[in-house]
């Protein structure tokens, strides 16, 4: 495979000048893209010098090169893995049989669906970040968002590149597309709900990192099992750069606790708030809600989509080699479903049950961050156990929306959710509290808010005082 | 999916506003609003959940007796918006649940009905000037987009979500059962080439597209939606030539006494001989005369004799069909004075200004279609005491043979007699008149006899060719019999095919379109191996396995 051919307009390695149709197309995209990351990107950090990591590579050394870049200036590309020699489908109607590196016309549409809610997702995220930088709590985090912000803008390069190639006229205008909609809009929304909700502070992007970028992770574990070769490749490579996104949530929410157990600890009544930090029953609270979100994103506990993608080798389980029987015909799920007012078992066919192993997937990993936030907590000496809430709570999508549970997945009435719900979802006055502690941005160097730690490390070797964002003027 | 055979109450077609579970019906001055809201757990037979505004037969019963009360009730209606009251959807078409649990023979008669209820919007957009208009806010598919195309003009809401879709054949291998295709090209006339990409896309077409293809009229973004539609409606409502000044009629109930083998009501009786599977329709004439006076008219109101009694054929007709599916042979008879029924005829033909007569006659003339479209084989027995005279006589005019007793010693021998009403006041899918239909080697004579006075007795009536057979008193007994046990032995798919071809004769409508191709492709398709066989993709739907074809094309 081609080495990167950095010094073009569209750093690759896809040996893109050798296909000119394509290399226009995306020539003219590129122009349209920036527009979209000026208007939409980060507010007030365009012109700044910021220490980012660009992928120049995609051999192991390759992919994480620091150095400082203005955003509109960051090489966004296409990297796609190197191809795996004589891979074969690894599940499905089609198992064993030789990836596709075109598309089969029956899963044209299919997959057009697939790629694009993807893509959709990558934007989106960038639109509801927006204006955080304005009220960062340091500059080492102001660097991590505007990390994550130029990435999720290279993810959507990724899924366009797909569309482009593979995909004609329709995927150039979806492609198009996707710069159109735009987060939490009435007119242009976002596909998916949860790139709707407003991430509006500091608090929201770890939860965001941690929780919905998590749901990234899986979906493109799931979508690297597919055997369509350019759409697998794409996203393991994708992969890696998702795993920093959710190191930075992970970090940040620890350090948030890191930092409410000192204060607690100060304070003569142990609050939090009263020191001007986060209290751990408000971000509990936050868990509930972005884990919640991000479950529903996973799609319909039992869903036909999902039993087609899986059948056509479109979309598999995470780490597909994990599993002894990828046919998946004859086995069953039990999920617990509505029946006569209570829940019951239902034995749901696997393949139509795909989307709940991948939630169930996806909530073990979760709990791997809690389970060393806790650590943590219990280390402070504070006495407090952050849980993540029933895969019931709150859902608004799947066979529970519309029913109410209270965390821990007991059915309760309307009545009761509405009397408690302030106790497990964040309140205005949460939100108002929250606000009121980040009002400003901190851009001296090595300084943290109040509310938040200092990170252990520094990016890259360099110390946490580093200058990681050069304001201009 | 497993065909359902647990025996079921039976269906009933009369609903109110006030019992609606499916829909949401207000009214605004000359607007109304009809909002689509499916309660998922009230489907009309146990078994399918109707998620996403689904639908089955229930909520079309409730979508059917709305626009009935637009046309009685609110004359001052003159605009119906059609909508979904639910957030993410607008409608995803009839429920394939429901589809795959459901008896051929009952997904016909749903198929059917959906499509006169759909026909039904469009004749009263026609001739009665309310404008409707379809606000499509969330995705639309199937059914949802079929009813949409039923709706003089389609909005929809430019909000990257919301689509309109016929996914039958990529999805399901089966055809769009409500005239989505002809309406597509025939009165969308929507470009061949483009319909073809269109109804291969599962996901269907959004935005800006779905206009450029004459999919839609017109998109608009989300958050002006409500207001664009609002201003349409109000543009559509003041365009409207609908005649407006006339008193709204409630509605009553009809209070059918319903057996098991059969109904009664104040003007019709229906039974049933389950063993014989005949039905004999008996439709007795007014018992007084009509005044000829709009005033009088409408004072009768529920009680007037061409609305009441045809609002009962209608029930018994409906009856019939989905509540007796072996029945092969509908026997139709009228006892009473046919100066009775000329008198009805003549008021109504003297009043047809009038907004509510209006009315009468165009519903009128949807039951003479319902009873077209039946397919059951119908015979008219014109006997001693029978009216087939005016309107009752397009009940023969309807049916495939017309058998006359001849009897010269009766003491009031039977006759049958034309009136203003044969001259084209209910034509039939064809657009012809029934005599039109029925003369149409020679118009000329259609045009004659429709104007001709004349009583005919049975042989003046053989000879006019008014009737089939004019049996004398010593045959009838042995004649009748031997028809009906003739028909009774005759294969039903084979007769219901043949029925309908002669039955309609003369030019093709987008209407004859939309039923031939109901009967012929679609209800092919659906018995096909490749969408109902055990591997059929209907069959599949929902399943862990995908279809398998068989890839020869017939």
């Amino acid at each position: 495979m081609t080495s990167i051919a950095n010094n073009e307009k569209i750093p690759n390695n896809v040996d893109l000048a050798s296909d000119k149709r394509l290399q226009r197309a995306l020539e003219e995209w590129q122009p349209r893209f920036i527009d979209w990351w000026k208007e939409m990107g980060p507010e007030g950090f365009q012109e700044d010098n910021i220490y980012l990591r660009t992928a120049v590579s995609v051999e192991p050394d390759g992919w994480a090169h620091f150095d400082y870049v203005k955003m509109p200036d960051y090489r966004w590309g296409i990297f796609l893995t190197e191809p795996v020699k004589d891979r074969t489908i690894g599940f499905g109607d089609h198992f064993g049989k030789p990836v596709w590196q075109q598309i089969p016309g029956e899963y044209r549409n299919a997959l057009r669906r697939l790629i694009v809610t993807q893509g959709d997702t990558e934007p989106a995220s960038v639109e509801q970040q927006r204006l955080l930088g304005q009220t960062c709590p340091s500059l080492y985090d102001l660097r991590n968002l505007f990390q994550v912000n130029v990435e999720e803008g290279r993810h959507l390069w990724a899924m366009v590149y797909l569309l482009h190639t593979y995909f004609g006229r329709d995927g150039r205008e979806e492609a198009d597309a996707l710069l159109e909609r735009r987060s939490g809009t009435d007119d242009k929304p976002r596909i998916l709900g949860a790139f709707n909700e407003p991430c509006e502070d500091w608090l929201s992007f770890f939860m965001f990192t941690y929780f919905t970028d998590r749901d990234g992770k899986y979906q493109l574990l799931a979508l690297s099992e597919s055997s369509f070769d350019p759409l697998s490749r794409t996203t393991r490579f994708m992969l890696t750069e998702e795993a920093h996104h959710m190191f930075v949530g992970e970090t940040g929410i620890l350090r948030v606790l890191d930092r409410t157990c000192e204060l607690m600890k100060k304070d003569p009544n142990e609050d939090a708030r009263a020191q001007g930090a986060i209290d751990l029953h408000t971000i509990q609270r936050y868990i509930n809600r972005w884990f919640s979100v991000s479950l529903d994103l996973f799609g319909g506990e039992v869903s036909s989509n999902a039993a087609s993608f899986f059948a056509g080798g479109l979309k598999g389980r995470a780490k597909e080699e994990r599993y002894e029987d990828h046919i998946a015909l004859e086995a069953t799920m039990n999920i617990p479903v509505m029946k006569d007012g209570r829940l019951v078992d239902d034995h749901v066919p696997l393949r139509n049950a795909m989307n709940e192993v991948l939630r169930g997937e996806y909530i073990e990993d979760s709990q791997r961050g809690l389970d060393k936030w806790n650590r943590l907590i219990k280390e402070k000496g504070v006495d407090f156990e952050l849980k993540l809430p029933s895969s019931r709570f709150n859902r608004q999508g799947g066979l529970y929306a519309g029913l109410h549970f209270d965390p821990s997945g007991r059915l309760i009435d309307r009545a009761e959710w509405e009397a408690r719900k302030h106790e497990w979802l964040p309140t205005e006055s949460d939100k108002v509290f929250i606000k009121s502690l980040m009002t400003h941005p901190i851009y001296e160097p090595g300084k943290m808010a109040n509310w938040i730690a200092a990170p252990k490390h520094g990016i890259k070797g360099r110390p946490v005082e580093f200058e990681y964002v050069r304001r201009s003027g | 999916m497993a065909e359902n055979n647990a025996p079921q109450p039976p269906v009933r077609f009369e609903t109110h506003p006030s019992q609606y579970k499916h829909w949401k019906l207000s009214f605004d001055g000359p607007i109304a609003r009809l909002a689509m809201d499916v309660q998922e757990d009230q489907g009309l037979k146990p078994g399918y959940p109707l998620k996403l505004n689904s639908y089955d037969l229930g909520v079309d019963i409730e979508l059917s007796d709305a626009i009935q009360r637009v046309r009685f009730e609110h004359p001052e209606v003159t605009c119906v918006v059609v909508s979904s009251a639910k957030d993410r959807v607008f409608c995803s078409g009839a429920n394939i649940y429901m589809l795959g649990m459901s008896s051929h023979a009952f997904k016909v008669n749903f198929c059917k009905f959906t499509n006169e209820t759909r026909l039904g919007i469009e004749e009263v957009s026609r001739e009665s000037g309310v404008r409707f208009l379809c606000a499509i806010n969330g995705p639309c598919a199937g059914g949802g987009y079929e009813l949409a195309l039923a709706c003089d003009e389609i909005y929809l809401s430019d909000d990257g979500s919301s689509a309109v879709s016929l996914p039958e054949v990529p999805l399901l291998a089966v055809l769009p059962g409500t005239g989505g295709l002809t309406r597509l090209v025939d009165k969308r006339k929507v470009r061949r080439d483009l319909a073809d990409v269109f109804c291969t896309l599962a996901e269907g077409i959004r935005g800006p597209r779905a206009q450029q293809y004459n999919l839609v009229d017109k998109v608009a973004p989300r958050s002006k939606f409500k207001d664009v539609v609002e201003s349409r409606a109000k543009e559509l409502a003041g365009s409207s030539s609908r005649n407006t000044k006339w008193q709204g009629l409630a509605l009553a109930p009809l209070g059918a006494k319903y057996r098991d083998d059969g109904a009664d009501y104040e003007h019709v009786s229906l039974t049933v001989d389950a063993s014989a599977r005949v039905a004999k329709i008996v439709v007795r004439a007014p018992k007084t005369a009509t005044p000829d006076n709009a005033s009088a008219i409408r004072e009768l109101g529920n009680k007037l004799w061409a609305l009441e009694c045809f609002r009962e054929l209608d029930d018994a007709l409906l009856n019939l069909r989905f509540n007796y599916e072996t029945v092969g042979l509908i026997v139709l008879e009228t006892e009473g004075d046919p100066a009775m029924v000329l008198s009805s005829d003549a008021a109504l033909d003297k009043n047809r200004d009038d907004g509510f007569v209006h009315e009468v006659l165009l519903y009128q003339r949807r039951v003479l279609k319902r009873l077209d479209l039946g397919a059951r084989s119908l015979f008219t027995f014109v006997r001693e005491g029978s009216c087939f005279v005016g309107t009752l006589f397009e009940l023969s005019l309807a049916s495939d043979r017309t058998y006359m007793r001849d009897d010269p010693d009766a003491e009031s021998p039977p006759y049958v007699q034309l009136s203003a009403m044969n001259r084209g006041s209910f034509p039939m899918s064809n657009g012809l008149s029934r005599m039109q239909n029925r003369f149409l080697y020679d118009p000329e004579k259609a045009q004659k006899l429709s104007e001709s006075p004349e009583r005919f007795d049975p042989s003046a009536a053989v000879k006019a060719g008014l009737v089939t057979v004019a049996p004398d008193a010593i045959d009838w007994d042995d004649e009748v019999r031997l028809a009906i046990e003739e028909r009774a032995s005759l294969s039903p798919d084979a007769l219901t095919g043949m029925e309908a071809s002669l039955r309609f004769a003369g030019p093709e409508t987008m209407e004859t379109k939309i039923f031939a191709r109901l009967s012929a492709w679609q209800n092919w398709i659906f018995t096909r191996p490749n969408a109902t066989g055990p591997r059929g993709a209907l069959t599949m739907y929902g399943r862990p396995e995908r279809p398998e074809f068989d890839m020869r094309r017939t």
